[in-house]
């Protein structure tokens, strides 16, 4: 791989990513997160009380905000139709609701998925490249992207080469984003660290850094397939990174939480640390996503009970 | 409870609904899986109870239970063991009566000195629940090794310790060997007096409804001959308490603890006097000392 | 964007009461002067009026704390002592919310705080103690360490409950009787402990409380009867106090003020470092004896840390007291808040630079915004007075030797705190800071098995851990 660069606004970071040990001594050289701090500041944001008007303008956010997702081996087509007409009208009571941000699929699902959402500017996401182990040729992981982009997918959530990471050849990781991002032509691409299997923060820290640098639009938590997945001080540190990365080179990156939130209230208490971590600028569809599917109805319950005044019930939402 | 009751049993006429003694493992109540009972009869010869009469099976489940609850209790803040300990100790002086006359009825006390049984049997227990966040400052510390070297020295629980109830104490004697080994954050399977296992099981209920996770303690009942064995000899065990071991049992069990190096607290010669001042002997036991050096530099 | 609405903890948990009287033998009592009025710092409106101890009441009070020292508390079985501290532990968690509010009201601080801090921490030293009252042979003072008798205990506005636990339950679990002086401006929660200790069925004359202003501390402090004093509140009346004592051969502990150095090194957890800074400085209005006031950064890093901290105070919400998403309550007092901005004036006089996030400020009530000075040196007022106060003065250095001569060239000694990833330099530093606490990676932490107390003219005894005994015990 000649002519390696830093990706877009990152092009300061040249020097960095000449070479394995370049990149190791820039990633090892980034300061490093305690422990006990983190988890105590990310604790102490979950403390913060979100009450009536705040509350209501959260859960409505979040909504807007989750990526509704689907990835099992037994998806079908059937299932897929389902999950997108709920993704249009998550709410079968309130036409109000707001829709979702995306739906996010397998790539040999993206056909009907994009069939099914026409016209209603929910996107379309799709895990690539060997999703979820990662544990392919990069040519079969390349494949796979481009089968998705062709089918329509307009976001891809690709895995990051784990092995590779935890062995030390960050410099194979970071080539290989950066050959996926060219893989993906317009589609934006997302970057699951798998943070259960990165075991610190400090590592969460690096891998955060290495996926910006290599160009992701977002950084992701996990699969959903290891736990533990998405955890409160783990969006700390990725909040961290992406608010540092805008800081240092002009570009705002996302962040997807994915894997393990299932509450509404799990999921305010995360939009109080990205205001109060990266700021208000990342309360976005745009930069801050939820990839859940049982979130959502508890959102949706909890919408309810603020617009009605009294406990909603789960027959009265729908179970696609 | 000395004559089997009238029809109409009771205080005016009323049947009272007699309690079934099971054993507690896991923070549950399982028969015995040999389906096993024995009979209980108390000081005076009369019948009190059937109670459990637990297998080798049964020991075998309760120390895995006892395996699998102690890497949460051992690292639970010694504040919280305290806590849950203090909370044990609201539940029995909530039960009094009934541990009163359990007392009574097995050891053949009158009504005067079961009630000083019981709540010597409690204070000890509150004694032990403040014991847990400070048996650290007291057996551990710093060393002022001869170097650049910051040194101290932290004492850990062993793990699970096998447990032989006193044979005639069974209540104040239990609370004594029990209380100790948990506070220290260890986690245990006692093996109740044999013939005067009645309050053991009562104590069990009043363990699972005082926060104390399932498998911190674990209580069988049954013949302490039939079950001591596997208990000593149990490679997942590390640690033996013979206070109510057979005086010519103990050194057999003694050898077998050998195979696996447990810690045993041998079996007294003389019956303790458990009203006593028990130092601090029972909880330092069962508690390894950790050592950790780190260099003092820039 | 997005305000967070208000979310305000109920008032009426507090369950105010229109007067409240002092605690004697057992009793609340009318004193033999005049009664005071104490405010909400927050809004200056009245809260309750307050009975004021007289030098008789001290008397009776003292003679009360004797008799039962002689009679009940003191021949008293240790297991027995101990068991009524439980009683007070578990009702002082009974009454949590209540008496967070209350400290609340009265206090100023953040409900936050008073809730996730100072009433938690209160019971759990009850708790602790309870545990040593039957346990004194074993704390290594010797077989049979016996106490002292009446301990006379004034404390400050701070921490008005937790200072209270910290005097209270190791003095009893050693087998004093106590007669305590809660301070002027916040009263109302020792009264409740008074009644808590009621609840619990306390003998009357264990534990008494007379609330009241310098005068009485003073009464109490000088008072022949009381056998051992314990002070905590500002260097210069623990001067007087020492002075007045000196010769009587009475004994005296003291927790005085501090100017604790924060130091942060290039390789430090950046990111949780600022939450130290904050933490240290802001945590309870900077009103804290160990606050890390003094920020010491390595040159190296500077630029790159002020400007994470400066980001960071911007996410500080300053506001009432009761709402729970306050972060900055409001100063205690007037006189206090005077005290301040004289200091932050003098530090712009001396040439500091003065920076504050934009904040907002009540209209009633003593506020003032985080304020932070940079370009500090050594010599200035803002970098050697105690200011106790949300202020921190910044200076540099750049080897970890000059780190240590600036943080202890003070004559205080409180506290420290050091930053930085590598473990032997936190023992190195640890070793040479001339301060009775030092926390490395965290600031402000505080537990009743961990003793605390200062090095020179920040005090001397240690509260807290195995040692908080020995200030109690015949020893």
């Amino acid at each position: 791989m000649t002519g390696r660069a830093a990706q877009g606004g990152a092009a300061g970071y040249a020097d960095a990513v000449r070479d394995n040990g370049s990149l190791r001594q820039f990633l090892h050289g980034l300061p490093g997160v305690d422990q006990v701090g983190a988890e105590a500041r990310a604790a102490a944001l979950g403390t913060r009380s979100i009450k009536k008007g705040a509350k209501a303008w959260a859960l409505e956010t979040a909504i807007r905000m989750v990526d509704l997702t689907t990835l099992e081996g037994a998806d079908t087509h059937g299932k897929v139709r389902n999950l997108c007409a709920k993704a249009r009208r998550p709410d079968p009571t309130d036409p109000a609701c707001p829709p979702v941000a995306a739906v996010c699929v397998y790539p040999d699902l993206v056909a009907p998925a994009v069939d099914a959402l026409h016209g209603s500017g929910i996107a379309v996401a799709s895990v690539a490249t060997a999703f979820p182990s990662g544990r392919a040729s990069l040519q079969t992981k390349l494949a796979d992207v481009k089968e998705a982009v062709n089918a329509g997918a307009g976001e891809i959530d690709m895995v990051i080469d784990r092995g590779a990471s935890l062995a030390g050849r960050y410099l194979d990781v970071f080539d290989e984003i950066v050959t996926v991002k060219q893989a993906c032509g317009p589609a934006h691409l997302k970057v699951i660290l798998e943070t259960g299997e990165l075991a610190t923060l400090d590592n969460v820290r690096r891998a955060s850094w290495l996926a910006l640098l290599a160009g992701g639009d977002f950084i992701k938590t996990s699969t959903g397939k290891v736990s533990p997945a998405a955890t409160p001080p783990v969006a700390l540190v990725m909040l961290e990174a992406v608010r540092d990365f805008a800081e240092a080179t002009g570009e705002p990156r996302g962040v997807k939480l994915a894997g393990g939130i299932r509450t509404a209230k799990e999921a305010i208490r995360y939009l109080v640390m990205v205001k109060e971590t990266a700021g208000e600028r990342w309360l976005d569809p745009d930069l801050f996503r939820f990839g859940a599917s049982s979130l959502l109805n508890d959102l949706l319950m909890q919408r309810t009970k603020e617009r009605t005044g009294v406990y909603a019930g789960p027959d009265y939402f729908t179970l696609d | 409870m000395s004559e089997p009751h009238p029809a109409g049993g009771g205080s005016g006429g009323r049947l009272d609904v007699r309690k079934t003694y099971k054993l507690y493992v896991n923070g549950g109540f399982p028969r015995s899986e040999s389906g096993r009972s024995y009979e209980v009869r108390g000081a005076d010869g009369a019948f009190l109870a059937n109670a459990a009469q637990a297998s080798r099976k049964d020991v075998r489940d309760a120390v895995k239970a006892a395996r699998g609850a102690f890497a949460k209790w051992s690292g639970a803040t010694a504040y919280n063991r305290g806590q849950v300990l203090y909370r044990v100790a609201e539940m029995l002086e909530g039960r009094r009566g009934q541990f009163v006359s359990e007392v009574a009825a097995c050891e053949g006390l009158n009504d005067e000195r079961a009630d000083a049984c019981v709540d010597a049997a409690i204070d000890r227990w509150v004694w032990y629940a403040g014991w847990s966040d400070k048996i650290a400052q007291v057996a551990g510390g710093t060393n002022p090794v001869a170097g650049p070297y910051f040194n101290f020295s932290v004492p850990e629980p062993s793990g699970v310790i096998g447990i032989l109830a006193p044979q005639a104490s069974s209540l104040l004697g239990l609370v004594s060997v029990v209380a100790p080994a948990i506070a220290a954050g260890n986690t245990c399977v006692v093996v109740a007096a044999q013939d005067r296992p009645l309050p053991a099981i009562t104590l069990g209920e009043v363990l699972a409804t005082s926060d104390l996770p399932g498998g911190v303690v674990n209580l069988l009942t049954g013949f302490t001959a039939e079950l001591a064995p596997w208990l000593a000899s149990h490679m997942d065990v590390n640690g033996l308490d013979l206070a109510g071991a057979g005086a010519d049992a103990a050194a057999d069990l003694e050898k077998a603890a050998a195979d696996s190096v447990k810690r045993v607290l041998r079996r007294p010669a003389a019956e303790p006097d458990w009203a006593a001042d028990p130092g601090t002997r029972r909880l330092t036991a069962f508690l390894e000392t950790k050592t950790v050096w780190h260099p003092i530099g820039v | 964007m997005w305000d967070y609405a208000p979310a305000p903890e109920a008032r009426e948990t507090a369950r105010l009461r229109e007067s409240y009287r002092m605690f004697v033998d057992g009793e609340f009592t009318d004193g033999a002067g005049e009664s005071m009025k104490t405010v909400n710092p927050a809004n200056e409106e009245v809260l309750a009026e307050v009975a004021v101890a007289t030098p008789s009441d001290v008397d009776r009070a003292v003679a009360a704390a004797r008799t039962a020292y002689d009679r009940v508390w003191g021949p008293m079985p240790g297991a027995e002592r101990a068991k009524y501290l439980f009683r007070i532990a578990r009702l002082v968690q009974e009454r949590s919310r209540e008496l967070a509010v209350l400290e609340s009201l009265d206090n100023g601080k953040p409900i936050k705080e008073s809730r996730d801090v100072d009433v938690p921490l209160a019971a759990a030293h009850f708790f602790y103690y309870a545990g040593w009252a039957d346990k004194l042979p074993y704390a290594g003072y010797g077989p049979d360490p016996r106490p002292l008798g009446v301990a006379g205990q004034v404390i400050p506005w701070n921490f008005p409950l937790l200072m209270a636990a910290w005097k209270l339950a190791p003095a009893l679990a050693a087998g004093n009787t106590c007669v305590l002086k809660p301070a002027e401006t916040t009263p109302l929660s020792a009264l409740v402990l008074a009644e808590i200790c009621q609840q619990a069925d306390l003998p009357p004359g264990v534990v008494n409380v007379l609330p009241g202003a310098g005068g009485t501390g003073a009464a109490v402090v000088r008072h022949p009867g009381v056998a051992k004093v314990a002070f905590t509140g500002s260097t210069g009346v623990g001067k007087e106090i020492q002075r007045a004592l000196a010769g009587t051969g009475r004994r005296l502990t003291l927790e005085l003020g501090g100017k604790a150095a924060n130091i942060v090194f290039e390789d430090a957890a950046l990111d949780q470092a600022v939450e130290g800074i904050v933490n240290g400085i802001f945590f309870n209005q900077g009103h804290v004896c160990c606050a890390g006031s003094r920020l010491l950064v390595q040159e190296s890093v500077y630029d790159d840390l002020l400007s994470r901290l400066k980001r960071r105070l911007g996410t500080l919400r300053l506001g009432d007291p009761l709402d729970k998403n306050t972060d900055i309550g409001a100063i205690n007092s007037r006189e206090q808040l005077a005290r301040i901005r004289e200091l932050s004036a003098a530090g712009e006089a001396e040439g500091a630079e003065r920076w504050s996030p934009p904040c907002e400020l009540p209209d009633r009530g003593f506020w003032f915004a985080p304020t932070l000075f940079t370009g500090v040196s050594q010599a200035h007022r803002i970098a050697r007075e105690e200011i106790f106060g949300p202020v921190l003065s910044v200076l540099t250095f750049r080897t970890p030797a000059e780190a240590v001569e600036k943080a202890n060239n003070t004559p205080y000694g409180l506290s420290a705190g050091i930053w930085t990833e590598k473990g032997s330099l936190i023992l190195w530093m640890a070793q040479r800071m001339r301060a009775g606490v030092v926390w490395a990676n965290t600031f402000n932490r505080f537990d009743p098995t961990a003793p605390f107390g200062g090095y020179k003219e920040s005090g001397f005894g240690r509260e807290g851990g195995r040692h908080g005994l020995e200030a109690y015990l015949d020893v």
